[in-house]
C-alpha cells in the first residue's frame, strides 16, 4: 500500500517520461535540421529555409504558452499580460541587436542606432548602456520581466487581488505598456520599434546557418523551460499551487503563505516569457509595440486552453496547432481567421474544457476522475 | 418782406449748393490726389478716404491695392476692370470711360507702406457697409491694427451703429486702439475695460503694450494689472474647459461601463463582448440614419436619433439575451472561462460587422439640433453633442436607478447580487434574472453606442477602444453599485483630462493606469465595495 502521491511523484521522472521527452527533442532538434540541410530541396519531405524560422517562432510561442500554463493551469492565475513580459524580453534582445549594428546603419553612427539619430538624440539614453555586451543583455532579458513581475505581483497578491480582478489588472498593465512604448520619448524606437538587425554574437542573422542555430537554441530553450515547469509542478510547491488554485482560503488557513507561493511562480513565469521573447526577436527580425497589444495576451490563453491547461505538454501542443492554423488560414482565407479564432475560444471553453490533451487521455482512460488535470475554479 | 424771404431762401439754397459740392469735392480731390506722384500726398489721400467714411472709396482703394489704378489725361483717375484690361471706369463718377487706349495710361505705384495704409482704410470703410456681417467682420478685424486713425473711424462708426453685437465688437476694437494711441486718461479707461476680456488677441496686445519702453508708470501699472486679471480669467476658463471635457469623457465612460458593472455585479461574469455591444449600437444608429435618408422625407431626418436609441437598446439587448442563453449560462461559476469565451464572441462579432459593412469608418452625422455649440464665458465652446450626451447619460443612470429600486425585477436583481443561493431559495427564478440582467446591460451598451456615434466615427473596433477603460471604471468604482460606477467614471474622466495638458495624452493615461493599480492596494474591491458576508466570496 504505497502513498499514491509519492507514487505519482516517482512516476513523473520515470523512464516513460524521459523516453517521450528525448524522442520529441530528437524529432525537433535533429530531424528538422537534417531535412533542411541534407535532403534535396525538390524532395517532398525537405524543409525549405523559410520554414526554419517559422518553426522557431512557433516554438517561442510554445515557451510563452508554457509560462502561462504554469500560472493559469496550476495556480489559477489567469494573467492577461503574459505577452507583455514576452515583449519586454524581446525588447532587451532587440536593444542588444541594435547595438551590434554599429556604424553599418543608414546614419553610420557607431554608437547611436538610426532612429535615435533621426530623433536627434545627442547621446545614448542611460538604460541603453551595457547592451553592447551579450552577457548584460542576457541578464536583462531575465531580470527586466522578472523584476517587473515581482513588483507587480507583490502589489497584486499582497492585497489579495485574484480571479477576474487580477485578469483585468494585468490587461490594464499591458495596455499601459502598449501606450508607453508607442511614445518616441521612451527611447525605444516608438511606433517602429527596433529592427534592421545585422548580426548576433558575430553571425549574420539573415544567413540560413544562423537561423538554424537560432532554431536549435529555441528547441533547447523549450526543452529547458519544459523541464523547469515540470520540476516546479511536481515539487511540493506545485502541490501547494494546486491546492491554492482549488481552495485559496483553506491553504491560507493551513498556514501556507499564499502570497509568496503565487509571487514565486508568477515571477518565474514572467522570466520564462521574457526568455521566449528574446529567442523570438532575432528570428522574426523586429520588435515593436504591437507585441504589447492587449489582444495578444488573451490569444496566449487560447493556445493553452486548446491544448489543455494544467498539463504543460498541452500548452506546447496548443501553441503550435493554433499558430499553424493561423499561418495557413490567414494565407488561404484571410477573412475567416477571426471567425475561427473566436470560435476556438467558445468551443474550447464550452465543449472541450480539457483541450486536446484531455481528449486523448479520455480516449485512453475513459474514467472522468482526474483531479490533477481538471482544474476546478473557485467560484469568484 | 418778399425780397427778404427770397434772399433768405436764395442764401439757404446757395449754402446747400455749396455744401453739397464741398462734400463731393472732398471725395473728388482725395481720389484725384491718389494719382499724385508724391507718396506723402498719396498717403494723405488714402487716410483721408478712410476717415471720410464714403463707401464709394472701397472699389477705388481695392483697385489701388491690386495695381489696377491708372491716371489718364487731365489727371483723370481711372480703374481697370480686374478681368478685362480694356474696360476702364472713372474712379470719381464710377461711369465707364470709352475710347481710352489702355497702354496710354500711367500706373499708380504703391509701396508696402501704402499697402498697409490701404488695408487699414479699407478695414475702416467696411465698417460703414450696409451689410451687418461685413460690418461685424470689419469691427473684429480692426482689432488687428489699432492706430490713431482707427480711433477716429471707430468713433464715427459706433455713433451710427444700431446692431448691439457689432457695437460691442467696435467698442472692443476702439478700446484696443485707445490703449495704443489715446491720451493717458483714455488709456487707463480702455485698459480697465479690457481687463475683463479673454480674447487671446487682447492679451497679446496688452503684453506687447506693457513691454513698450518709456511707458507712463501709472499706465504701465494698470496694464500689468490688466494682464494679470486676463491671465487669471484665462486660467479659470482653462479649468472650466478641462472640467467640462472631463465630465464629458466621464459620462461616456459611465455609459460604457454601467452595463458591465451590472452584469459583473449580478453574475460575477466579465463580458469581454461588452465593447462589441457598444459597437453594434453605433451601427444601429448608422443603419437607422441610412433608412431615414432612403425612405423618409428629408424634413424628418433629424428624428433618426430619437428612433435609433430604443432600436439600439432592443437590438443589443436581444443579442445579450441570446448570448446569455446560448453560451454564458453553461459557464456559470467559471468566471475566467467566461471571460475567454466572450472574448471569442467579441472577435466573431467584429469580423461579422467588418464583413457586412466593410472595414472603413462609417459616418453618422449629428442631427441639426446637436450640431454647433455655444460659448458660455468667452474662450471655450460647449458643443451641443457633448452636452446632450452628458444629459443622456444621467437620464439613463436615473432610469436604471428607478428600475433597480422601484420594480420587482430590480428587487430580484439586487437579491441575486447579494446572495444568489438565498434568492433562489426564496423563489426567485435566478436563470430568468440572469438573462434579463444580461439583456439590460447589453441594451445600455447599445445606447452608449448611439451616443458614441455622435462624437466620432463608427468602425468595427469601436468597442475595443473603450473596453479596458470601462473595466477600470468597474474595478475602481466597485461592483454592484451604481454610485460606485458614477463616481468611478467621472473621476477617471476628469483625472484623464486634467493630466492630459500636463503630461500629454498617452503619458496621462499611463499615470491613471498606474494610479488604479496602486489604488487597488488600499481597496481591492473598489471604492464602494459591497460589505458584509456576501462580499466574501
Amino acid at each position: 500500500m504505497s502513498d499514491p502521491t509519492q507514487a505519482r511523484a516517482r512516476g513523473a521522472w520515470g523512464p516513460g517520461f524521459w523516453a517521450a521527452f528525448i524522442g520529441a527533442g530528437v524529432a525537433l532538434a535533429i530531424v528538422v535540421p537534417a531535412l533542411n540541410l541534407w535532403v534535396s530541396p525538390n524532395s517532398a519531405v525537405a524543409v525549405p529555409d523559410y520554414i526554419v524560422p517559422l518553426l522557431g517562432k512557433y516554438l517561442c510561442f510554445a515557451i510563452l504558452a508554457l509560462s502561462l500554463d504554469l500560472i493559469w493551469g496550476y495556480a489559477g492565475i489567469l494573467c492577461l499580460g503574459q505577452a507583455a513580459f514576452f515583449a519586454l524580453g524581446g525588447y532587451a534582445m532587440g536593444m542588444y541587436l541594435m547595438r551590434q549594428i554599429g556604424a553599418r546603419g543608414v546614419s553610420q553612427n557607431p554608437i547611436l542606432p538610426d532612429f535615435m539619430v533621426f530623433l536627434q538624440y545627442k547621446e545614448l539614453p542611460w538604460f541603453w548602456h551595457g547592451f553592447n555586451h551579450f552577457a548584460w543583455a542576457a541578464l536583462m532579458i531575465l531580470l527586466v520581466p522578472g523584476v517587473f513581475a515581482l513588483v507587480f505581483g507583490w502589489l497584486a497578491f499582497r492585497s489579495r487581488v485574484s480571479g477576474v480582478y487580477l485578469s483585468i489588472i494585468t490587461q490594464a498593465m499591458t495596455y499601459a505598456l502598449w501606450l508607453a512604448f508607442f511614445r518616441n520619448d521612451m527611447g525605444l524606437g516608438g511606433n517602429n520599434g527596433l529592427t534592421d538587425y545585422k548580426d548576433i554574437l558575430g553571425w549574420d542573422v539573415h544567413s540560413p546557418f544562423t537561423r538554424l542555430g537560432l532554431y536549435l537554441a529555441t528547441v533547447l530553450g523549450l526543452g529547458l523551460a519544459y523541464l523547469i515547469c515540470r520540476f516546479v509542478t511536481k515539487s511540493k510547491l506545485g502541490r501547494v499551487l494546486l491546492a491554492l488554485r482549488d481552495a485559496e482560503s483553506r491553504v491560507r488557513f493551513l498556514g501556507y503563505s499564499v502570497t509568496n507561493a503565487k509571487l514565486l511562480v508568477f515571477t518565474l513565469s514572467a522570466v520564462l516569457a521574457g526568455f521566449a521573447g528574446a529567442l523570438y526577436v532575432p528570428q522574426v527580425g523586429i520588435i515593436n509595440p504591437s507585441e504589447f497589444s492587449p489582444g495578444n495576451s488573451i490569444e496566449v490563453a487560447i493556445w493553452v486552453s486548446v491544448g489543455g491547461r494544467g498539463t504543460l505538454v498541452g500548452a506546447v501542443i496548443g501553441a503550435i496547432v493554433v499558430n499553424l492554423g493561423k499561418t495557413w488560414l490567414t494565407g488561404a482565407f484571410p477573412d475567416s481567421w477571426l471567425f475561427v479564432l473566436g470560435g476556438l475560444f467558445v468551443v474550447s471553453t464550452l465543449i472541450f474544457p480539457r483541450g486536446i490533451v484531455g481528449l486523448f487521455r479520455q480516449l485512453r482512460r475513459p474514467s472522468p476522475q482526474q483531479p490533477t488535470t481538471m482544474p476546478v475554479e473557485e467560484q469568484a | 418782406m418778399v425780397p427778404r424771404l427770397a434772399r433768405m431762401l436764395a442764401l439757404a439754397f446757395a449754402l446747400a449748393l455749396t455744401a453739397l459740392p464741398a462734400w463731393a469735392d472732398d471725395y473728388e480731390t482725395l481720389v484725384t490726389s491718389l494719382g499724385s506722384d508724391n507718396f506723402a500726398d498719396k498717403e494723405k489721400a488714402i487716410t483721408g478716404l478712410g476717415t471720410l467714411g464714403d463707401a464709394r472709396a472701397v472699389p477705388v482703394l481695392q483697385a489701388l491695392s491690386d495695381d489696377r489704378l491708372r491716371t489718364g489725361p487731365n489727371n483723370q483717375v481711372l480703374i481697370v476692370a480686374p478681368n478685362d484690361p480694356t474696360k476702364v471706369t472713372d474712379a470719381v463718377t464710377g461711369k465707364e470711360v470709352t475710347g481710352v487706349a489702355p497702354d496710354s495710361l500711367t500706373r499708380v505705384i504703391v509701396n508696402n507702406r501704402l499697402r498697409g495704409n490701404i488695408e487699414g482704410a479699407l478695414g475702416g470703410l467696411t465698417l460703414f457697409s450696409p451689410d451687418r456681417d461685413t460690418r461685424l467682420a470689419a469691427a473684429r478685424d480692426a482689432l488687428k491694427h489699432p492706430s490713431v486713425e482707427s480711433v477716429a473711424r471707430l468713433n464715427k462708426a459706433i455713433t451710427g451703429e444700431t446692431d448691439s453685437e457689432v457695437r460691442a465688437a467696435i467698442q472692443k476694437s476702439l478700446y484696443a486702439a485707445q490703449v495704443v494711441s489715446g491720451t493717458k486718461e483714455q488709456q487707463l479707461a480702455a485698459i480697465a475695460n479690457l481687463a475683463n476680456d479673454t480674447d487671446p488677441r487682447i492679451k497679446s496686445l496688452l503684453d506687447e503694450f506693457a513691454a513698450t519702453p518709456n511707458l507712463d508708470p501709472e499706465v504701465k501699472k494698470a496694464a500689468d494689472a490688466a494682464i494679470a486679471s486676463v491671465n487669471q480669467r484665462l486660467q479659470l476658463i482653462g479649468i472650466v474647459a478641462n472640467l467640462f471635457q472631463g465630465i464629458s469623457l466621464g459620462s461616456i465612460l459611465l455609459l460604457a461601463a454601467i452595463g458591465l458593472a451590472i452584469t459583473f455585479g449580478v453574475m460575477g461574469v466579465i463580458n469581454m463582448a461588452h465593447g462589441e455591444m457598444i459597437m453594434v449600437g453605433a451601427y444601429v444608429a448608422y443603419v437607422v440614419q441610412e433608412l431615414f435618408r432612403a425612405y423618409l422625407p428629408p424634413g424628418v431626418i433629424d428624428g433618426y436619433l430619437i428612433v435609433a436609441v430604443p432600436v439600439a437598446f432592443l437590438f443589443a439587448g436581444l443579442l445579450g439575451v441570446i448570448l446569455e442563453r446560448c453560451l454564458i449560462r453553461f459557464l456559470y461559476g467559471r468566471a475566467l472561462e467566461t471571460l475567454l469565451a466572450t472574448w471569442g464572441v467579441s472577435l466573431v462579432m467584429q469580423q461579422a460587422v467588418r464583413s457586412i459593412f466593410g472595414s472603413p469608418n462609417k459616418e453618422v452625422s449629428n442631427p441639426s439640433w446637436m450640431t454647433g455649440g455655444f460659448d458660455p464665458m468667452g474662450g471655450f465652446t460647449v458643443t451641443w453633442n457633448r452636452l446632450y450626451i452628458i444629459v443622456f447619460c444621467f437620464v439613463v443612470l436615473g432610469g436604471l436607478a428607478l428600475i433597480l429600486n422601484r420594480t420587482t425585477f430590480g428587487l430580484q436583481m439586487r437579491a441575486v447580487t447579494q446572495n444568489r443561493e438565498m434568492a433562489r431559495a426564496m423563489g426567485i427564478r435566478t436563470a430568468r434574472v440572469d438573462a434579463l440582467t444580461f439583456g439590460l446591460g447589453s441594451g445600455i451598451a447599445g445606447m452608449a453606442g448611439v451616443a458614441l456615434s455622435q462624437i466620432g466615427n463608427v468602425s468595427p473596433n469601436l468597442g475595443t477602444i473603450y473596453i479596458v477603460d470601462s473595466f477600470l471604471v468597474v474595478v475602481f468604482g466597485g461592483v454592484g453599485n451604481l454610485m460606485g460606477t458614477l463616481v468611478g467614471a467621472l473621476t477617471l474622466g476628469i483625472v484623464n483630462k486634467v493630466l492630459e495638458p500636463v503630461a500629454g495624452a498617452v503619458l496621462g493615461k499611463v499615470f491613471v493606469l498606474v494610479a488604479i493599480i496602486l489604488f487597488i492596494q488600499r481597496r481591492p474591491r473598489g471604492l464602494f465595495a459591497l460589505k458584509g458576508r456576501m462580499a466574501e466570496t
